[in-house]
């Protein structure tokens, strides 16, 4: 339920935009910071693979739920105190390379 | 003056000895390595001169890459997150074996003799085992487990735990035929594990359930010991940003002192009780936790994003003693041997800090391409690096 909430708030970020600044920040971090875990490249690591190919089935919303919200009883954290929900979107998107 | 006297010898020796001037006239004593992890190359530093010397190029995927020496510091092996093992040699800064032995790789370790080099894996699980003179393969254990903490134990043996199992094993290699140990259940996603630096116990930490475990290797038949049940994460316990690693793990003033995970603290337990004697409240959640040799000081980083700081802490009264900024994504702290300088990476200042570890002065800065680990040649004579 708090799921189907979350996704319903979420609806509208979709079409929002991060400035071209902030969105450079957000490619580093998913490199360098998810990368810790996922691979500099992506292909996962102790984390799962998160290549465009890996996320072929993925929504971009539930990628997001994911970021925002993280996977309780594995080692992904909740970034949400550190990321936007448009942000959130945004590398969601990037990953999928949208 | 030193660079200027070496390059003198330098010349001296290309000029009376043509033959061998592919080979420089300098020692690796006091060289080492710092990993390029965005650029898949390995900057060669020299700790005398506080400079950096050459770099090497080509070695794959780097992120989390760590490495190990050969016993005569001459030669490095890496190892890559792309499941590269790569060997480099420090004197003429070139790749001289490399292969892919698995999808995706963690971490390895060098046997006590320098026979032996083990490689423990991702994907597929489980661990391989190469000849350290031409990377072939001696060995292959499967698992179908995530390879964590992975350490070289005395007498041609290694250890290491599983994330997905929670298992631990040992491998020894000092017969004819390898013989495999499983050491026993060790708790819930074991994130890394140390061996304390007599070779005397493995020590695991968890991240799926509280607690952390210890394995006495000195005991005929060792047995997981489970201690401080109240330590790791919880659900309401903070975001971890970043998994701390172990290999640092100081052991000093009789006690281990951990990375709490989910807590901005460090839990400082004593070597013989295992009781949990002191806390010190800390700047983020620690990440490496590096004894300062020859000190009762341990220097600390963090996870993301409170990763511009480096903390100092006396083990004896457990405060925090100094603060410093070296920089921006400080990743890894690496002691000269005996403690007087510490080299510091700054993975998004793009440079190493080099900082005198009693006046807390900068005595260099050394340009790095998103430097990470940092590994200095005396790590070849140290158990369970």
């Amino acid at each position: 339920m708090r799921s189907v909430i979350a996704l319903l708030m979420l609806a509208l970020p979709c079409a929002a935009e991060v400035a071209p600044q902030r969105a450079q920040a957000l490619q580093h971090m998913v490199q360098q910071d998810c990368g810790s875990c996922h691979g500099l490249t992506m292909k996962g690591g102790l984390g799962r693979p998160l290549t465009a190919e890996a996320l072929a089935h993925a929504e971009p919303e539930g990628l997001a739920l994911i970021i925002l919200d993280g996977v309780p009883g594995t080692a992904m954290p909740a970034w949400r105190p550190l990321l936007t929900e448009d942000e959130a979107m945004w590398i969601a998107r990037y990953l999928k390379k949208d | 003056m030193k660079t200027s006297l070496l390059m003198a010898a330098l010349m001296a020796c290309t000029l009376a000895l043509p033959a061998r001037a592919e080979t420089p006239c300098c020692a690796t004593g006091d060289l080492g390595l710092v990993v390029e992890r965005a650029t898949g190359s390995l900057l060669v530093i020299d700790r005398s001169d506080r400079a950096s010397i050459g770099r090497i190029e080509g070695l794959g995927d780097l992120s989390h890459a760590s490495l190990t020496y050969s016993p005569d510091e001459r030669f490095a092996f890496v190892f890559g997150r792309d499941g590269g093992l790569t060997k480099v040699d420090m004197l003429t800064r070139q790749i001289v074996a490399r292969t892919l032995q698995a999808g995706n790789s963690i971490g390895g370790a060098i046997s006590d003799d320098g026979r032996l080099i083990a490689v423990s894996n991702y994907e597929p699980g489980g661990v391989k085992v190469f000849d350290a003179d031409t990377l072939a393969l001696v060995a292959d254990i499967p698992g179908t487990s995530k390879t964590i903490g992975l350490v070289d134990v005395p007498g041609r043996r290694f250890a290491w735990a599983t994330w997905d199992s929670g298992e631990a094993f040992m491998a020894d290699f000092s017969g004819a035929e390898p013989v495999l140990t499983k050491l026993g259940d060790v708790g819930k996603n074991p994130f890394d594990a140390v061996l304390t630096d007599d070779g005397h116990t493995y020590l695991i930490g968890l991240f799926g359930e509280k607690g952390v475990t210890a394995i006495d290797l000195w005991d005929a038949d060792p047995k997981p010991l489970r201690f401080l049940q109240d330590y790791g994460k919880t659900e309401e316990d903070l975001p971890v940003y970043k998994m701390p690693h172990l290999q640092g793990w100081a052991f000093t003033e009789g006690q281990y002192v951990l990375p709490a995970v989910g807590q901005h603290e460090l839990l400082w337990v004593d070597r013989d009780s295992y009781a949990e004697v002191a806390r010190t409240p800390m700047h983020g959640q620690p990440v490496f936790i590096i004894a300062q040799p020859g000190s009762p000081y341990v220097w600390v980083n963090f996870a993301t994003p409170l990763n511009d700081t480096v903390q100092v802490v006396d083990s004896r009264t457990h405060q925090v003693v100094k603060t410093l900024t070296p920089g921006k994504a400080v990743l890894h702290m690496e002691f000269a041997p005996r403690g007087a300088e510490v080299w510091i990476s700054s993975r998004d200042d793009n440079k190493l800090m080099v900082y005198d570890t009693r006046s807390f002065d900068v005595l260099a800065e050394v340009p790095a391409n998103s430097p990470s680990g940092i590994f200095f040649t005396a790590r070849a004579h140290q158990t369970g690096l």
